[in-house]
């Protein structure tokens, strides 16, 4: 097994962390609009997800902000400083590429040196340096070996002390995980996570991974069609989605269309004649979608259910077995726990359906 | 299990000995063995010999190099060879530069008459280069009026280092230029944003991505280069290895052992500079391009630097196009001499040339098309039999046919002469070496690594599962590899024979040894008598616009077609 990056051992003193802030940013590719005035703030040293699936502006945005790709309009204030129209080589932004982009014609101890000596540091400090950003990221016995001798996940680590040995104002992760195999993906994130708590530096990392961002972000940042959607901690994102486009992108959901009506100070969700959802708090009356969770629905074996519908599938997925339900018209996942010996159910069979008490998000639309 | 394997008789299909691979091995291996692998050995084994007492001796090379004349010929070649490198280089350097760098419409002006040089015989623009740089040439006469001075472009040695350069640049163009395109994006912007920029930047990570490439394609320039015959015999250089070769043994005889020794020194050269090339480019797989991610970037260009650009890309092409130009001016000038233009204009070289050398040019197509069709047939046969079946030391074959490469040509053709001169025809009782087939067999031994690579190419495109569903479908073997392979192949394939046909066609230095009447003689063994004389030039240069037109359009026709077959190849493969 590789040795994990250093994760024991107090922060590591690197200045002050820099805060981020974007303001109006637009960028086009010739006449394509990609990025549509975003607006961001993302505090000094947190660890900041932006994500979003392939073509949502993400990997753009975070080019734009280390100074690749076309000239944005707008501004992206490092700390106080704008650098829009500032050289790459100006901006004091580490980025890890996704491809780790190491040089092959250089060792690793090559690579890794070769910021701080377009810095100009003295020879003693960049030897220092290196070997402690190598020992940092647990490499200092490979430091002569050429990156094609390295493992994806040992490339990976270079790529990251190549960059953090400068002590950039911001670490920038561009996918750094979609290379690895799942079992080093899930090892690397928490070791990533440690070292960014280690140095205290703002962290912006891309993923199109839900998961990855969840279990390792401060705060993401929902992404699609070049408009930031959504911003929050993950838990919050998850839960209160802002529109039907977060709710799917974030895991899986039921988004059901229909109107809210308020009777006698109590507010109903009706599907169609047959159908209504009671809601709990008050909604404004009008059309709106209904957003569930597969969890947030069960079967009312024992009656009284809302919903009526019919079995029309299932799919074993280990801890849950999930459900296609059709009712009227619609097909509804549902998902119920699996148990060792537990029957499934046939599909044609007729089903009551309850929704969970509180489970339901409304979209006013 | 018994009844399992009575029901499929053809399970142990593949433990059998499959005896047609078997035979069309061992029919290939005969081929090679007798006419590469025997000729050469038997011209190291003279080279070793004592020429009286057939004792193995190194006086031979002793010899050699107490002989001022070879010492002083040994030098110029590697003069020569290393002085065209870096001609060649400054030819090369500054195309790739701004085509991989900027965005530049001139690009496509460079990647189309770039290559042009290539599809030219390099002594058939010699002579065009001596009217056009020499000492009373256009270019002389022009600076003699305007500055009082002259440049001694052609003189002795510098002229074979204009016209050699001039032709073999494109070698080091097309290598260096996909080492740049193959340089990822991200490897360019990890450098800037640790800090670095401008020249620095394309000084540490540029250019030694870039120089596997580079050196590649001028080792293959030093190599072409150093065996070549026909542009020193014809500028009248003659104290260089080659040229010495060839007049030793066609003036003091086949018995002599200078011309073995040459040879000897030749081949070795050109396997230190395949093999500086090929450990240039070991374990240095620097293509560092991802999935999307493109090269280097590209900078869009002010209108002052778009037209520094074009001045040095128009100067650059002016003079890479120079021999062509004057080929062409010369097929249609009456007289030029002592003059910066010829004195007037004529079509008549070219009825000239048609009439009277006809001959060759049907010797030509013949030699050329049996020789490529040798090639092409040998070509598929050794890359199938190389990746398609398991049959033991089957690479060896490939890597044989490749060692053609190394054998320059005067020296296949000294290997030929004393290994087939006592070899008699049968009926006739001539010696084989004397026979027209002998031609064709040594064009089509030289040109084997071209055609080789092509069908290479073209099978590995063909995915092996495509030959499964065909046999699992009921086809066997030889109807699989007919109505599935060969039809997928088939742009490669002619690619190969166009290639194969194109440079045999021109080729001079294993011909000009092997000519044994002037019946006999191929189109590039008669440019060479036509441009011997003063009269033969007009229609000769005619006969060289004639090959250079042939050659060109055959050659964009095979870049073509293959090009044709990768786009609708990976337009299936990307519809999955």
């Amino acid at each position: 097994m590789l040795q994990a990056i250093e994760t024991s051992g107090q922060p590591l003193a690197m200045g002050e962390a820099t805060p981020i802030r974007i303001r109006n940013l637009t960028l086009s590719f010739g006449t394509t609009k990609v990025l549509k005035g975003i607006d961001l703030d993302i505090g000094a040293g947190e660890f900041f997800a932006f994500l979003g699936p392939s073509g949502s502006g993400k990997s753009t945005l975070l080019r734009a902000i280390a100074g690749f790709g076309p000239r944005p309009s707008g501004e992206i204030l490092l700390g106080e400083r704008n650098v829009i129209g500032l050289q790459p080589w100006k901006r004091d932004v580490g980025m890890v590429f996704q491809s780790y982009a190491l040089w092959p014609h250089m060792t690793v101890r090559q690579n890794v040196a070769y910021g701080l000596e377009e810095r100009r540091r003295p020879a003693e400090e960049i030897r220092r340096r290196v070997r402690e950003a190598l020992e940092l990221v647990g490499l200092d016995a490979y430091a002569d070996r050429y990156p094609s001798q390295l493992s994806g996940g040992q490339q990976q680590r270079v790529a990251l002390a190549r960059t953090v040995v400068i002590e950039p104002k911001v670490l920038l992760l561009d996918e750094p995980l979609s290379n690895l195999d799942a079992n080093l993906r899930v090892q690397m994130r928490q070791d990533l996570l440690a070292l960014q708590r280690r140095l205290g530096i703002t962290t912006i990392f891309v993923t199109h991974d839900q998961e990855e961002a969840n279990t390792i972000c401060d705060r993401i940042a929902v992404l699609s069609d070049g408009v930031v959607q959504q911003v929050g901690e993950p838990d919050h994102v998850y839960d209160q989605p802002a529109n039907s486009f977060v709710a799917r992108f974030l895991g899986t959901a039921n988004i059901l269309d229909g109107r809210v009506i308020v009777r006698d100070g109590a507010c109903r969700f009706v599907l169609d004649e047959r159908s209504a959802i009671p809601l709990q708090g008050s909604h404004g009356e009008g059309e709106a979608s209904f957003v569930l969770r597969p969890r947030g629905l069960e079967f009312a074996d024992d009656g009284g259910g809302e919903l009526a519908g019919t079995i029309a599938g299932s799919e074993f997925l280990g801890d849950t077995i999930r459900y296609f339900v059709e009712v009227g018209g619609r097909s509804l996942l549902v998902d119920e726990v699996h148990r060792r010996g537990g029957d499934r159910r046939a599909a044609g069979t007729e089903v009551a359906l309850r929704v969970v008490p509180g489970q339901g998000v409304v979209l006013t639309r | 299990m018994a009844a399992l394997s009575t029901a499929l008789p053809r399970a142990s299909f593949g433990q059998r000995i499959s005896w047609g691979p078997l035979t069309a091995a061992l029919g290939i291996l005969l081929f090679l063995v007798a006419f590469l692998i025997l000729p050469v050995a038997m011209v190291i084994y003279v080279a070793f010999t004592d020429p009286g007492s057939g004792e193995l001796t190194l006086a031979n090379f002793m010899d050699f190099f107490r002989s001022a004349l070879f010492r002083e010929a040994f030098y110029n070649s590697f003069y020569v060879a290393a002085m065209s490198v870096v001609l060649a280089t400054v030819f090369a350097l500054p195309l790739a530069y701004i085509t991989s760098r900027f965005n530049f419409r001139g690009a496509v002006l460079i990647q189309t008459l770039g290559f042009v040089p290539l599809i030219m015989p390099p002594f058939i623009g010699a002579v065009a280069m001596q009217l056009l740089f020499g000492a009373n040439g256009s270019v002389n006469l022009l600076l003699r009026d305007w500055f009082g001075i002259t440049i001694p472009f052609m003189e002795g040695l510098n002229g074979v280092i204009l016209v050699q350069s001039i032709h073999y640049f494109p070698f080091i163009l097309i290598n260096l230029s996909a080492s740049l395109r193959n340089i990822d994006r991200s490897m360019e912007e990890s450098a800037q944003m640790l800090g670095s920029h401008g020249m620095r930047l394309f000084r540490r990570i540029v250019l030694p991505l870039a120089m596997p490439g580079y050196i590649a394609g001028a080792s293959l320039v030093f190599v072409k280069v150093f065996d070549d015959l026909g542009t020193p015999l014809l500028l009248n250089v003659n104290t260089m290895l080659a040229p010495q070769a060839y007049l030793r043994i066609s003036s003091v005889g086949i018995s002599d052992p200078m011309g073995y020794v040459i040879s000897v020194i030749l081949i070795v050269c050109s396997i230190f500079a395949m093999w500086v090339s090929i450990s240039a480019m070991r374990g240095k797989d620097y293509s560092t391009t991802q999935k999307g991610g493109g090269g280097l970037s590209k900078r869009d260009l002010g209108a002052l630097e778009t037209a520094g650009c074009y001045l040095v890309v128009l100067a650059l092409l002016a003079i890479v196009l120079a021999p062509h130009i004057g080929l062409l001016l010369l097929s249609l000038g009456t007289v030029w001499s002592f003059s910066v233009l010829p004195d007037g204009f004529t079509t008549e070289h070219y009825v000239v040339a048609v009439n009277k050398a006809w001959p060759f040019i049907k010797n030509t197509l013949i030699y050329a098309g049996i020789a490529a069709l040798i090639d092409v047939l040998l070509g598929t046969a050794i890359a199938y039999l190389a990746a398609r079946t398991t049959l033991i030391g089957r690479k060896w074959l490939d890597y044989i046919a490749m060692a053609a490469l190394a054998v320059p040509g005067v020296v296949l053709g000294i290997g030929y002469l004393r290994l087939f001169y006592s070899v008699d025809m049968p009926f006739t009782g001539a010696p084989l070496a004397t026979w027209w087939g002998i031609i064709v067999i040594a064009l089509a031994t030289r040109r084997l690594p071209y055609a080789l690579r092509s069908c290479s190419a073209a099978l590995q495109q063909v995915s092996p599962s495509l030959e499964e569903a065909s046999e699992n479908l009921g086809a066997p073997k030889v109807r699989t590899v007919r109505r599935i392979v060969l039809p997928l192949m088939a742009a490669g394939l002619v690619a190969g024979f166009v290639t194969s046909f194109a440079t045999a066609a021109v080729e001079l230095s294993a011909t000009i040894m092997l000519v044994a009447r002037e019946s006999d003689a191929p189109l590039a063994y008669g440019l060479y008598l036509f441009m011997q004389s003063a009269a033969g030039r007009g229609p000769g240069a005619a006969l060289g616009v004639i090959t250079v037109v042939i050659v060109g359009l055959a050659t964009y026709f095979a870049q073509h077609l293959v090009e044709k077959a990768r786009r609708e190849q990976s337009a299936s493969a990307g519809s999955h």
